[in-house]
């Protein structure tokens, strides 16, 4: 074909299906490169969102990889597909009426318990988290170390798709961290103090001389504001 | 060949940087010592101003243009934007059929970021029901740049700061362009936002004692800005997604709204949504509709790589001002000085400011400091385009790509081993996938495109132009004038989407549903073809075009 000879390539297996494309792209920039245009399985393309779940294996190899489509890139013989979805339960509550006490997470999932420790869960983790951990800290009620372990995690599903006991640990994960953060971390003073200020009034008259300011005053006032060091 | 899973530590030590590369390195990390503790001069007004006229993209004029159509003829915006608004409707109006209603709401929703879910939480708060509120979104509900912030988010609720002390950053930071009142709503629900955050379980960075850590962003006044790790809009994204899921809102995911429906006055009463794998529209009618499509990103203005998601195509702003909404500030946008400009595998993505408050500096191909670190955006943005294309003292990658070094390694040489990996996890990841460590090699950056500052203009109360159409988050302008600072974008998405999803549920109580027309299409149309507008173009574009050049050659459509 025409000049692109001199672009090394690899070889890579899409959905079984064989193509060949330039090496170092991303699995999903190499999909595209291939004319794949997505509308499943792509979101923030930045390792955030956790919309590009994807397995595959290398040729010659037993092992099944999961990884981030937008974070990972081709190897020669790789066959790779994607897991835009993961059918995960996920139980609904009302954050305000949770009884925080008697772990809630067992409560509502109790599948929690089934968990035969393989571990598989924390090798499937693109994010390289210690889900296997976090898991045996939910069924112990430990909510503050759930929420901590589990605070990168993307909710891409990969743990959720591969384990055995079929525990959907992203939804758990996210449950502990909302508990955690409504009940447990130290509340913060100031910034109740300041909500109350700002309900009474406190602020309103100077904002609104602010507002109203001609522009040459206001950026009068703003270069010689002070700055906090 | 048998391998196991390659964590990024087990990968084989070979140098992610080329020769080429390293030789440069090797030079950062000769001067690196004697930069540590030593500050560069900021720049003088005049001195900013030269860098930005004559290196910062917005001031270059072949990249903008005029518009001839609609409300905002003769203003000046990006080529890219402008052939977006200047183009037909994707959907003909002759060929769907209005009768034939899918969804009659209280509310809809267009949008599935930040601020669309939280104007459908507040909506409910104001006395809606979740099942006459639809979310329609493109992706998943919460594919958005929403779930993408790393930095932090502002708000002014220590003791030493004030509503006012925000007030007159955001207007300072925006060259006194915003609009004074929606500045005032932003810095003063600041505080009760977060108080919101708190009660959804929303895990701030804390001290033991319950205060909240802060931080100094580019050109705060006080320390205000606040994080969850380097995973802040995440964490942020996550929970208030899960408390829409526990109120059961309704989502269409994948079918992103292509066009607004109107009465015989304009009023806006209704969508066309399209599914996207199915390939079949739906009509809604709703009493209140709440933009809330976020930015434009991947438009990839004068070619730059972007931050952004994948959704971020301007489709907001091109339904709406086809539907007759005013726009504020187009020809201002927002390029963030550090984009990754290696590995290829990650050019464009965000590293964040937050690497350079915590003492990091760029530095040129012979390791000298150029720029002090905390400039304002634009002028940063503007010195390191200097740096590689005025003095030519870049560092080109393989691909031909030119960037400066972010001299990440004085992070732990100033705080102490492991600061980086604890407060930076997402870009200690992102690089350690890729072989590159930043604790012991700086990373390469160049500007990239982040933000738009301006859009659709509102009142403070999140109302626009047109009646029954409202907008929150980075849809609208006017909040952040010419330049937005870090951590006021999360704010804005929280402020002004609660404002816009309380004003929309107000209206649909005391309003009933429409009827649903096409007519202001019709009559843009007409606007269009009299401009002489090229009759292939056509929008909203709803996902880029990235399929490789060479398959899109050989594409044809016969199925
Ligand atoms: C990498 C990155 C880092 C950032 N860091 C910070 C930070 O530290 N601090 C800060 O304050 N700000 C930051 N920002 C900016 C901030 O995250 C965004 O401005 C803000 O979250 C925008 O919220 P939004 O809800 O308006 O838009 P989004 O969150 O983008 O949501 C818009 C949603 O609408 C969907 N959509 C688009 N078109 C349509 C359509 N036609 N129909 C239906 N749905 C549609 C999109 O897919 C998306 O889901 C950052 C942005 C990025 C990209
Ligand atoms: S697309 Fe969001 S994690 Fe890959």
């Amino acid at each position: 074909m025409n000049e692109k000879t001199e672009v090394e390539t690899v070889e890579i297996f899409i959905m079984g299906k064989r193509y060949e494309v330039p090496k170092g792209l991303t699995i999903m920039k190499a999909m595209e490169y291939s004319g794949y245009q997505y509308v499943r399985g792509v979101g923030c393309r930045g390792g955030f969102c956790g919309a590009c779940a994807t397995i595959y294996r290398l040729e010659g190899d037993y092992k099944l990889h999961t990884d981030l489509a937008c974070q990972t890139t081709v190897q020669d013989g790789m066959y790779l597909t994607q897991l835009p979805f993961t059918p995960a339960g996920r139980e609904q509550y009302d954050l305000e009426e949770l009884e925080v006490d008697n772990n809630p997470l067992l409560d509502l999932y109790p599948e929690l318990a089934r968990c035969v420790s393989c571990n598989t869960c924390s090798k499937s983790c693109p994010q390289d988290l210690e889900v296997m951990d976090f898991v045996n800290e939910a069924i112990r009620g430990n909510i503050k170390e759930v929420a901590e372990l589990s605070f990168d995690c993307i909710q891409c599903g990969l743990c959720a798709a591969r384990c055995p006991a079929e525990i959907p640990h992203h939804h758990v994960a996210q449950l502990a961290r909302r508990i955690y953060g409504r009940y447990q971390a130290p509340e913060s003073e100031h910034l109740e103090k300041r909500v109350k200020e700002i309900a009474n009034g406190q602020f309103d008259d100077e904002l609104e001389e602010l507002v109203n300011l001609p522009k040459e005053e206001l950026e009068e006032r703003y270069e010689n504001r002070e700055i906090e060091e | 060949m048998r391998t196991g899973k390659l964590k990024s530590n087990e990968e084989p030590k070979e140098d992610p940087y080329p020769e080429s590369m390293r030789e440069s390195i090797k030079k950062v990390e000769q001067t690196r010592e004697e930069r540590i503790g030593k500050e560069v001069d900021r720049m003088n007004p005049d001195e900013r101003e030269q860098v930005l006229n004559k290196y910062h993209p917005d001031y270059r004029e072949e990249g903008m243009r005029g518009l001839d159509a609609g409300p905002n003829q003769g203003d000046q915006m990006p080529l890219e934007l402008a052939d977006l608004l200047e183009a037909y409707p994707a959907v003909d109006p002759s060929e769907v059929d209005l009768t034939k209603v899918d969804y009659e709401v209280d509310v809809l929703v267009i949008g599935g970021g930040g601020a669309g879910t939280v104007a459908a939480l507040w909506a409910i708060k104001e006395g809606i029901d979740p099942s006459d509120i639809l979310i329609a979104t493109k992706l998943r509900h919460g594919d958005a740049n929403s779930m993408m912030a790393q930095g932090g988010i502002q708000a002014a609720d220590r003791e030493v700061d004030s509503p006012k002390a925000h007030f007159l950053d955001i207007v300072g930071g925006g060259h006194f362009a915003n609009k004074p009142e929606l500045a005032r709503a932003l810095a003063k629900d600041a505080p009760g936002i977060l108080k919101w955050h708190e009660d959804l379980g929303v895990m701030y960075d804390k001290n033991e004692d319950g205060s909240m850590k802060t931080l100094h962003g580019g050109g705060t006044s006080r320390k205000r800005l606040h994080s969850a790790k380097d995973y802040t809009g995440m964490e942020l994204m996550r929970a208030i997604r899960d408390e829409a899921r526990n109120q059961e809102i309704n989502v269409e995911e994948f079918s992103p709204a292509v066009e607004l429906l109107t009465d015989s006055d304009g009023t806006v009463t209704g969508a066309l949504l399209y599914n996207m794998e199915t390939e079949q529209y739906y009509v809604v009618r709703a009493k209140s509709i709440v933009m809330a499509t976020g930015g434009f990103g991947r438009l990839h203005i004068q070619e730059f790589p972007t931050t952004n998601h994948y959704g971020a195509t301007a489709d907001g702003l091109v339904m709406s001002y086809r539907a007759g909404a005013n726009l504020l500030d187009m020809d201002s946008v927002q390029y963030h000085p550090t984009g990754a400009a290696f590995p290829e595998q990650i050019v464009g993505l965000l590293v964040t400011e937050k690497v350079r408050g915590s003492g990091a500096i760029p530095v040129n191909r012979d390791g000298e400091a150029f720029v002090f670190n905390l400039e304002p955006r634009d002028v940063e943005a503007g010195a390191l385009i200097r740096e590689c294309y005025g003095r030519d003292m870049g560092v080109e990658t393989p691909t031909g790509m030119k960037g400066v070094w972010l001299d990440t390694p004085m992070i732990d040489m100033i705080h102490g081993e492991g600061t980086f990996e604890e407060n930076l996890a997402y870009i200690y990841r992102l690089y350690t996938r890729f072989g590159i460590d930043p604790t012991e090699d700086p990373l390469l950056v160049f500007p990239t495109l982040h933000y738009q500052n301006g859009g659709i203009e509102i009142d403070d109360e999140g109302r626009t132009a047109v009646e029954g159409l409202f907008a929150g988050g980075e849809v609208e302008g006017g909040v952040h004038g010419k330049n937005r600072l870090m951590g006021n974008s999360l704010l804005d998405y929280n402020v002004f989407g609660k404002r816009a999803g309380i004003s929309a549920a107000k209206r649909a109580k005391e309003t009933e549903l429409g009827d649903l027309t096409l007519e202001h299409a019709r009559r843009y149309i007409e606007e269009l073809e009299k401009a002489g507008v090229d009759e292939e173009r056509r929008s909203p574009m709803l996902i880029p075009e990235y399929r490789g050049e060479e398959a899109l050659s050989r594409s044809i459509d016969i199925i």
